[in-house]
């Protein structure tokens, strides 16, 4: 039991049908992915392949067409249930969509609370104010709504969010793609935190590959719907196998240009 | 480089108070939101005028009085009297009373069903989205007033009738509005956030969709009611409305028509006045809550 892991993926293929072209679009074919506990675990991919798909389908937002997806021990249907729905949350790219802008912060995190515990009153604000603080915002604003608030509050709310019912498994969805660097670490840190803290296990999909190195202990590469290579976040980084790994990490911006080094000899930039 | 470490704003400028919607109201109407007190006064005035008619006005609006017919406006007339001796200014008071009211409750039955319509329609897509959509078209299809004439053709005269034909043809504005709205927020991120939190549809639709798509549609009732005063007083020019002892704009300026060319011009100014007031009252509303009640995302 104890040798299973927390989240298993096995030949899950996710196929989309178009509608004019009558052709069938396999986003996802025959992707295999373990995620265990208490591991951060980095799925890596270019656009378009198929990296998001699969994370909607381990969340239950994608039915997939053939394959496995089993938590826990338990191998999900095709309906999912209050309980199964609990054990695995999700964060997505876009702070500016991710909350509703009518609702108060207070109402996004109540309404998750309402929905899975039995808190209520009293021991729901209080439950609010520890969620604010695991993700480091004041308590004030959960009487705000996300209009005033940055990217980074946001998505920090939408941790908060993910982990108010207290899920195994956190699919972070690309969740600091679209915010700026300083921010990015921030969340970062945050993420790897509460692996520390509350033991999260988290399955981190990004195309950014300098995180995905401080990050994580696994990495799964993601090509055309097909996981290409798996391996442990250090060796895959020191010894690529696979040719498309390669290719990505060769991709990786490098500062070893004639610019550092005229600097290194002492010369200023000339403007 | 001497530039100095700049603060990350907690308020990104993106996100501040934007570039004020454009109108048709000139730029000193639109500061402080102005548009939006001025329309609520007008408005204000005339449900009041309305509401309290009988004390308003010191005539009554249907007693004739032979010994005084087509007078022009004066103390005890401020608007003179109409071919019948019927004091003016009471029939424009008391027409406010009925037309207002089936003005405005005519739009919050549509208003209700659009709602409904678009907010369904647009979140589940599919079949259920087409044969909605098509039932919409079918309404469309025919001119606004051909329809609603014909439908108080079929229903009799009354405000019940105007009510009920209102209601059939213009829920269809509201569902498409609605509609649009409800698919651009089915794409959004805090809808997956619901759905993969186990939040149930109806809760979705009730308290996340319904709140982001009302604005538009609130915006719009606004304006639907300025159209219904306009389809209410045409509707009763044309004899199909309002029962003629009640005081109403459209007959009254229907009756004053005759009267024109002999330059007796109160009977139709006054109520076109009214209409135009009113109108003008709603459209300043309109715009001004459009205003108020846009949000940032």
């Amino acid at each position: 039991m104890s040798d299973d892991p927390l989240l298993r993926c096995s030949d899950v293929v996710v196929t989309f049908r178009q509608k004019q072209a009558r052709t069938v679009l396999q986003a996802v074919t025959s992707a295999s992915l373990d995620v265990g506990r208490g591991q951060i675990v980095g799925l890596v991919g270019e656009s378009g392949s198929g990296k998001s798909t699969l994370a909607r389908a381990v969340v239950g937002l994608q039915p997939i067409d053939s394959g496995s997806i089993t938590f826990e021990g338990r191998t999900f249907g095709a309906r999912r249930n209050r309980a199964d729905r609990r054990g695995i949350q999700m964060v997505f790219q876009d702070p500016y969509g991710s909350l509703d802008p009518r609702m108060t912060i207070r109402g996004t995190l109540e309404e998750m609370l309402r929905r899975h515990t039995e808190l209520r009153g009293k021991a729901l604000d209080a439950r609010c104010c520890e969620l604010m603080e695991m993700v480091r915002l004041p308590a004030s604003l959960l009487t705000s709504r996300p209009a005033g608030m940055s990217g980074g509050q946001r998505q920090r709310v939408a941790i908060a969010r993910a982990l108010s019912i207290k899920p195994r498994l956190l699919v972070a969805d690309e969740p600091v793609a679209a915010l700026d660097v300083s921010v990015q670490a921030g969340i970062v840190n945050l993420l790897s935190d509460l692996r520390d803290e509350v033991g999260l296990s988290i399955l981190f999909i990004s195309h950014d590959l300098s995180i995905v190195r401080t990050l994580c202990d696994r990495v799964s590469v993601i090509y055309r719907g097909k996981i290409v290579e798996e391996r442990s976040c250090a060796e895959l980084f020191e010894d690529p196998h696979d040719d498309y790994t390669k290719e990505l990490l060769a991709a990786i911006p490098r500062l070893r240009g004639p610019r550092t080094e005229g600097l290194r000899d002492g010369s200023s930039l000339a403007f | 480089m001497t530039t100095s470490e700049t603060a990350i704003p907690l308020v990104p400028p993106e996100l501040g108070p934007g570039p004020r919607r454009a109108g048709w109201a000139p730029g000193w109407l639109r500061r402080h939101n102005l548009q939006l007190w001025i329309g609520a006064v007008m408005i204000g005035l005339m449900v009041l005028a309305g509401a309290f008619a009988p004390l308003v006005a010191q005539h009554s609006p249907t007693t004739p009085d032979a010994m005084h017919t087509l007078l022009g406006p004066s103390g005890s007339h401020p608007f003179g009297t109409d071919n019948l001796g019927r004091d003016i200014f009471a029939r424009v008071v008391y027409g406010a009373r009925s037309d207002l009211t089936i003005a405005v409750v005519a739009v919050i039955a549509p208003f209700l069903i659009g709602l409904v319509f678009g907010i369904v329609s647009g979140y589940f897509g599919g079949w259920i989205d087409t044969i909605m959509m098509r039932l919409a078209d079918i309404v469309t299809a025919f001119p606004f007033f051909i329809l609603v004439i014909a439908l108080v053709f079929v229903l009799g005269n009354g405000a019940w009738s105007i009510f009920v034909a209102i209601t059939c043809v213009s829920w269809v504005a509201y569902a498409r509005l609605v509609r649009g709205e409800a698919m651009v927020l089915r794409n959004k991120e805090f809808v997956a956030a619901c759905q993969a939190g186990g939040i149930s549809t109806w809760r979705i639709l009730l308290r996340h969709f319904a709140p982001n798509v009302a604005t538009q549609a609130i915006v719009y009732a606004m304006s639907d009611i300025v159209m219904n005063v306009g389809v209410i007083v045409t509707l009763s020019y044309f004899g199909l409305g309002i029962v003629p002892p009640t005081p109403d704009w459209g007959s009254m300026m229907a009756d004053g028509q005759q009267f024109l060319a002999g330059g007796y011009y109160g009977m139709t100014l006054f109520p076109a006045g009214a209409v135009i007031w009113t109108s003008l009252a709603l459209s300043f509303v309109g715009d001004g809550l459009a205003h108020a009640l846009r949000i940032e995302r």
